[in-house]
C-alpha cells in the first residue's frame, strides 16, 4: 500500500513539474465553460445537463491526453526497466499511476466548480443532480483513464498512445449510441447497450445515479487496470 | 570448490534464456562469493545483460536458477529484489526530476523514510560528491553526474549485491579513478558484479573475472590466471646496438625462443621483440647473449599478454 502511495506521489509532481498540466487545466475549463454558456443563456434553465452531457466528449480529447505519457515516456526513457527490478509489485506500480491520473483529473473537475456558483447566484438550481452529475464524470473518468492507461502501455511513443486512446474511447462511447444500436443486429444491441461507455452516462447527465452505472464504470477501472498489470507483465512472456 | 552454498552471495545454476529463436544465453554456471568484486567481462551482444536482467528478477529465465543468498529468485522476487543495487546499462534516470528528488524517490520505495531518509541523502551526496548538484533537475547534469546519479540510486539502501552495468562510460579520467577507488572500498563490504567491455578497467578493480562470448563462458578466474591463458607465450623487448641481423640470428639460437621480431630500425638503436613458446623468463639468457656479443642494451623488459589480448584470443569467431 506504501509503495503504491509514493509511486503515486511521484507520478502526480511529475504532472506540476512542467507548465503543461496547468496549461491543460485552463485549456479545459475555457472549452467546457464556453460551450456550456453558449447554450445556458438561451435555455435560461438554472441547472447543468448540458454540462455534463459535454464531458463524455471533452473527455474523448482531454483524458487520452492525460495518459499518453504515462508508460510511453518511461518506456522510451527505459526508465520503467530500472523501475521494475525495484522491489515493487506490478500491480502496485499500475494502480499508483492510476491514481496519480485520478487526481488529476478530479483536480481538473472540481476546478469547474465555479459553474455551479455561477449558477447558484443567476437562480436556484436543484444541487441534487449537480452533486450526482459531478460524481459520475468522476466516475466516467476514471473509466476512460484506465482505458487510456491500458493503451499507453503498449507503445513507446506518447502521440501513437493518444492518437489510439481518442480512438478507442471514441468506439466504446459510440457503440451504445442510439444509431450504432439500430444498425446492429437484434442480439447484439443490448450487448453493446451495455459495454458502450455512453449508455450509462445518460441517466447519470440528468442526475441519477444508479448503482449499476456505478458498477460498470468500476469494473471497467478495474478489467483495464488487469490488462494493464498484464501488458507489463508481458516482459516475462518473450 | 570446498565452500557451502552459504557463502556464495550469487549462484547461476544452468542459465538459459531464449529470445524466440535466438539463444541469448546458454547453459550459464558460475558462483559469486561474497564480499567479492566479480566482473563479468564480455562482447558487445555476448548476453551480458540479459543474465543481469534475469538476475534483478526484470525477465524470467527460460531455464535454470539465480539464487542469491540462499534464496532462489523466482519465488522470492521481492525479497531478492530488496538486496540488490542496480545500475542498468545507459543509466536511465527521471530527467525532470531534480537529483534530490529523485533519490527521496528511491530511498522512500526502499523503505526510508523521515529522518533515516535525510541522513542516507546526505551520506550519498558525499559519497558520490553530489552536494552541489542536490537541486539541479537531472536532465541538465553532464554525463559524469548523471552516473554518479545512477551510482547514488543503486547503493541507496546499501545493498548486498551491487550490479553495475558499464558504470565507467561518459566519465573522464579522474572520475574513473574515483568511482574505481569507490567500488573497491565497496567491495570491502559488499559483492559488486561489473559488466564491462573496458578491459583495464576490470583487470584493476576485479578479483576474478568471468568472460563470456555468446551466452557462453569462455574463461574464468583471476586477471593473472586469465593472461597465463593466453595461446602466446612471454615476449621480451630490447632495445639493442648492433646489426639486425646478427641479432636476429643469434637471438633466434636462444632456447625456448620460438620468434624474433625486428620492430624498429631507428639506427644505431634497433627493437627486437623475442616472443617464447611458454611462459618462460628468458630475460637473463637475452641480457647473457648481449653481454657474450659485446652489444650495447639500452632497454629489456618483459611483457605478459595483456587481458586484451586474452579477450579477443577468445571471443573472436
Amino acid at each position: 500500500m506504501e509503495n503504491i502511495f509514493i509511486i503515486a506521489k511521484k507520478e502526480f509532481r511529475s504532472f506540476f513539474i512542467s507548465p503543461i498540466a496547468y496549461v491543460f487545466i485552463t485549456v479545459y475549463l475555457v472549452v467546457t465553460n464556453f460551450l456550456f454558456f453558449q447554450g445556458f443563456f438561451l435555455n435560461n434553465q438554472a441547472d447543468m445537463r448540458g454540462y455534463f452531457g459535454l464531458l463524455p466528449w471533452v473527455f474523448l480529447f482531454f483524458v487520452p491526453a492525460i495518459t499518453m505519457r504515462s508508460w510511453a515516456e518511461e518506456k522510451k526513457a527505459k526508465t520503467l526497466e530500472l523501475m521494475l527490478t525495484w522491489p515493487l509489485s506490478d500491480v502496485e506500480v499500475v494502480v499508483g499511476k492510476f491514481i496519480a491520473s485520478f487526481a488529476f483529473l478530479t483536480i481538473a473537475i472540481l476546478a469547474s466548480l465555479t459553474i455551479p456558483v455561477t449558477i447558484m447566484m443567476l437562480g436556484s438550481p436543484d444541487m441534487g443532480p449537480i452533486i450526482g452529475g459531478y460524481a459520475g464524470a468522476i466516475l466516467m473518468g476514471a473509466a476512460y483513464l484506465a482505458i487510456g492507461l491500458w493503451i499507453s502501455s503498449h507503445t513507446e511513443n506518447q502521440i501513437i498512445a493518444f492518437i489510439v486512446g481518442v480512438v478507442v474511447t471514441f468506439v466504446l462511447f459510440m457503440i451504445s449510441n442510439p444509431f450504432v444500436l439500430l444498425a446492429a443486429p437484434s442480439w447484439l444491441s443490448p450487448i453493446l447497450s451495455y459495454i458502450g461507455l455512453g449508455r450509462h452516462f445518460e441517466s447519470i447527465e440528468r442526475g441519477v445515479i444508479d448503482s449499476r452505472d456505478i458498477v460498470y464504470y468500476l469494473s471497467v477501472v478495474g478489467f483495464f487496470l488487469f490488462l494493464n498489470v498484464q501488458s507489463l507483465a508481458s516482459r516475462k512472456w518473450e | 570448490m570446498n565452500q557451502t552454498s552459504g557463502s556464495f552471495m550469487l549462484e547461476v545454476k544452468s542459465l538459459n534464456k531464449k529470445f524466440g529463436e535466438v539463444h541469448a544465453v546458454k547453459n550459464l554456471n558460475f558462483q559469486i562469493r561474497k564480499g567479492e568484486i566479480f566482473g563479468f567481462l564480455g562482447p558487445n551482444g555476448a548476453g551480458k545483460t540479459t543474465t543481469m536482467r534475469m538476475v534483478t528478477c526484470l525477465i524470467p529465465p527460460s531455464s535454470g536458477s539465480i539464487i542469491i543468498d540462499g534464496n532462489e529468485t523466482g519465488a522470492n522476487s521481492l525479497a531478492t529484489r530488496k538486496r540488490i543495487g542496480y545500475l542498468p546499462e545507459m543509466n536511465p534516470l527521471y530527467n525532470d526530476m531534480t537529483v534530490r528528488e529523485y533519490l527521496e524517490f528511491v530511498g522512500e520505495i526502499r523503505g526510508l523514510k523521515g529522518a533515516k531518509l535525510q541522513s542516507r541523502i546526505q551520506e550519498m551526496f558525499t559519497l558520490c560528491a553530489l552536494s552541489k548538484m542536490a537541486y539541479r533537475s537531472i536532465g541538465k547534469l553532464s554525463k559524469g553526474y548523471r552516473q554518479r546519479v545512477g551510482l547514488a540510486q543503486a547503493m541507496m539502501h546499501n545493498p548486498d549485491l551491487l550490479i553495475l552495468d558499464e558504470p565507467m562510460s561518459g566519465l573522464d579520467p579522474n572520475q574513473i579513478v574515483e568511482i574505481r577507488n569507490l567500488i573497491k572500498s565497496l567491495g570491502k563490504e559488499k559483492t559488486v558484479i561489473y559488466c564491462s567491455h573496458i578491459l583495464s578497467e576490470v583487470s584493476a578493480t576485479c578479483d576474478r573475472i568471468l568472460i563470456i562470448n555468446d551466452g557462453q563462458i569462455v574463461a574464468s578466474g583471476t586477471s593473472d590466471e586469465l593472461t597465463a591463458k593466453s595461446v602466446r607465450g612471454s615476449r621480451f623487448v630490447a632495445k639493442i646496438k648492433a646489426d639486425r641481423h646478427e641479432i636476429e640470428t643469434k637471438l633466434s639460437s636462444l632456447p625456448d625462443v620460438s620468434k624474433v621480431l625486428i620492430s624498429s630500425v631507428a639506427t644505431p638503436w634497433v627493437t627486437a621483440e623475442v616472443v617464447t613458446g611458454d611462459q618462460q623468463d628468458i630475460g637473463e639468457s637475452i641480457f647473457k647473449c648481449v653481454v657474450d656479443n659485446n652489444w650495447s642494451l639500452a632497454e629489456l623488459k618483459h611483457e605478459s599478454a595483456s587481458l586484451e589480448e586474452v579477450f579477443t584470443q577468445l571471443t573472436r569467431k
